[in-house]
């Protein structure tokens, strides 16, 4: 089966230079990036299973052994995460076919869309797989340079001066990780994770901090933690609303899982677990109070996306099995419901025109539908029971109360405040965008049959054309991916045991540490 | 392994100006501080492998070898930094041809908010009938992006006037 464990970085890259190829045949294109993603999906699903069954599942690339080349390691955290991020980003990609055909014009989205998201697609598999912190780095650079062509769009004004922060932010980001990359490799001579796992814990105390901090504060900025959070709700709702959906829901938890990554397998003993939980609940709060201070639902989204960071460093920072199983489950459902939000804010401003509060009103009554898709998951979000967001919280909540420090209680206080917080935000959308009157400016209902004067003759509507787009009824293509999500969010709550105890068995691998070294290494470490 | 203090020292100086350049208004001149900044961390790279000759079997021996894998990493860092560099002049290009500068802009909706704050207005109350006087509506109902682009322009202009003034 370990044959299966490069797949889901090549499919991606083949796929994205076979719909280079086809840029002049957008339907060719679709088809190639759909059947790519699917079977990505399929590969991730086996990966799961594989490896929750037989452990680690390693690929040494090019037949190179272990120190020497590159390994590719899918244990079961990574196959996880790489089930949720593949069945993400195949919604998302059916979203913005919909949206693009919708559009009325058959080169939207534009042709260099599908190869660039299939390759943001490998960046995301190929950090999730990788066993060697050089190609963490490369990983991370493939999916940011995707992701700079995907913000900037059409490179529009707004896009551009969004795009320009986002750019040297993360381009600062990458350097902190290649100047860490260098500091450990001349401390260690490897950058092989499995045989970093002795190395650096031979090394004296004060070093090995150093380099963690280095490693933290490039993953920090890549998962948007608190004082490094600033350039993400600048920029992400400038971007087409599938775009922000994938970003929001992959790009900062590859940072989060590079975290956890690091700090269960290369410095474990939490020597930094009360900075982390410090900075979590900053996180948190700080994120949670911007959102409440928003007038535009995608900005809003985009800080309950930074508070809720917060969730999965505070699992981190505990660093007990609990804790950290807990967080493992909060990624997979913060993935999904993030990603859910934002397609139905999408939804909302193909169908409002706009996601800025005051422009928008009576959603629920006129579009029933759309009033749902965004309901359930904002609930969830807010961790309303029995939905996921209450699971993962409550796990959260059990394993700081265990843990008992001081700290821990702050920010099982924290946690709850900022629940609520959420709640709060959540009820305003809903009361200004989906209650009230409807906005006088707001673009006239024609979800139904409703007819159009042309050359003085009343005829029924011919389906949606671009000067109708802002009003024009919601095309199925858009409607169908988020559908799948909400329910893909709900079925978490229902096989909420067993990924629970997924996220558990994932967790104890992560602390024991044993199962990874020996999978990359059985003969032992050299 | 010893390291080369003259080395470490370059790469002192490289980022001390990359870092500064980096806090620039202009994007021409971060960009600038990238490139600084990813030739110090090239540097700070090659430091951290062993010196020696060739590292090609049969011209040197096994023991005088240097490094061979960051001299490999360092490739790797540059092809990259010579994308984003090329990425980099684009956004600042495009950045001129829009604006005629190649400034980088506050955040506009930031100021927004800020500015209902200062009025002590909360976003989205229930006085949302009257659209605010100020922005300027095109019919759809979207804001002006004229308005926003004066507004945004303002106030890089304003801070270039300090950057000018400092």
């Amino acid at each position: 089966m370990n044959y299966l464990v490069p797949l889901p970085v090549v499919m991606p890259l083949l796929g994205a230079a076979l719909t280079l190829l086809l840029a002049s045949r957008p339907r060719a294109q679709r088809w190639v990036s759909l059947t790519v993603l699917t079977a990505t999906v399929a590969v991730a699903a086996t990966l799961l299973v594989r490896s929750s069954i037989d452990g680690p599942l390693v690929v040494e690339v090019g037949g190179w052994v272990a120190p020497l080349g590159i390994v590719l390691v899918a244990d079961q955290l990574a196959a996880l995460m790489l089930v949720v991020s593949a069945a993400v980003t195949l919604c998302v990609l059916v979203y913005s076919i919909g949206q693009g055909m919708a559009d009325g014009h058959e080169d939207t989205p534009l042709s260099v869309y599908h190869p660039t998201y299939l390759v943001l697609t490998a960046g995301v598999c190929n950090a999730f797989l990788s066993g060697d912190l050089f190609n963490l780095y490369v990983g991370f650079e493939i999916l940011l340079v995707a992701s700079y062509v995907l913000l900037t769009l059409g490179s529009t004004e707004t896009r551009i001066r969004a795009g320009t922060t986002y750019v040297v932010v993360s381009l600062l980001s990458s350097l902190i990780f290649l100047v860490a990359i260098g500091l450990v490799y001349s401390a260690t001579g490897t950058l092989n994770l499995a045989q970093l796992v002795d190395r650096l814990d031979a090394l004296p105390d004060d070093l090995r901090l150093v380099l963690q901090g280095m490693l933290l504060l490039a993953f920090g900025i890549k998962a948007a933690v608190f004082p490094l959070s600033a350039w993400l709700p600048d920029s992400y709702p400038t971007a087409p609303a599938p775009v922000t959906a994938v970003f929001a829901g992959l790009l900062t938890k590859v940072g989060v899982y590079a975290i956890i990554r690091t700090e269960t397998l290369l410095f474990p003993g939490g020597r930094t677990a009360d900075l982390l939980l410090v900075v979590a609940a900053l996180t948190m709060l700080v994120g949670i109070l911007g959102a409440v201070a928003q007038s535009d639902i995608k900005r809003l989204l985009s800080f309950t996306l930074i508070s809720h960071i917060g969730y999965m460093l505070f699992g981190v920072g505990l660093s007990s099995s609990l804790g950290l199983a807990a967080a493992i489950f909060y990624v997979v459902h913060h993935i999904t419901i993030q990603t859910t939000l934002f397609l139905a804010a999408g939804l909302v401003e193909r169908r409002g025109g706009s996601t800025a509060l005051d422009r928008l009103g009576g959603l629920a009554r006129l579009s029933p539908l759309l009033a749902v898709l965004f309901f359930v998951p904002a609930l969830n979000l807010a961790g309303i029971p029995p939905f996921s967001g209450f699971l993962g919280k409550l796990g959260l909540v059990q394993a700081g109360v265990d843990d008992g420090g001081p700290l821990a209680w702050v920010l099982v206080a924290g946690g709850l405040l900022t629940s609520l917080l959420t709640l709060y935000a959540i009820a305003r959308v809903w009361n200004l965008a989906f209650w009230r009157r409807p906005h006088p400016e707001m673009p006239e209902p024609q979800d139904s049959v409703h007819t159009v004067r042309t050359d003085g003759v009343e005829q029924p509507y011919r389906g949606p054309d671009r000067d109708a787009h802002p009003g024009a009824m919601l095309p199925r293509l858009m409607i169908a991916p988020t559908v799948a999500l909400v329910v893909l969010g709900l079925g978490l709550t229902v096989v909420a045991g067993p990924l629970f105890d997924l996220s558990s068995d994932a967790a104890d691998d992560l602390l024991r540490r044993t199962p990874y070294v020996e999978a990359v290494y059985p003969g032992g470490t050299p | 392994m010893t390291p080369n203090l003259t080395y470490i020292v370059v790469v002192g100086v490289l980022f001390a100006a990359g870092v500064t350049l980096l806090l620039e208004r202009s994007l021409t001149r971060v960009l600038m501080g990238v490139i600084l900044l990813g030739n110090g961390a090239n540097l700070l790279l090659l430091t951290g492998g062993r010196a020696g000759g060739p590292p090609i079997v049969g011209t040197t021996d096994a023991g005088e070898m240097s490094d061979p894998l960051p001299q490999a990493m360092v490739l790797t860092a540059i092809v990259i930094t010579l994308g984003m560099t090329a990425f980099l002049l684009a956004l600042s290009y495009r950045s001129w041809h829009l604006n005629g500068h190649d400034e980088v802009q506050d955040d506009v909706e930031d100021r927004r908010i800020m500015d209902l704050a200062d009025r002590d207005e909360g976003p989205g109350t229930d006085d949302a009938d009257q659209p605010d006087s100020d922005d300027q509506l095109d019919p759809d109902g979207r804001p002006d992006p004229d308005s926003r682009r004066s507004s945004a322009a303002s106030v890089a202009a304003a801070a270039g006037e300090r950057g000018r003034d400092a």
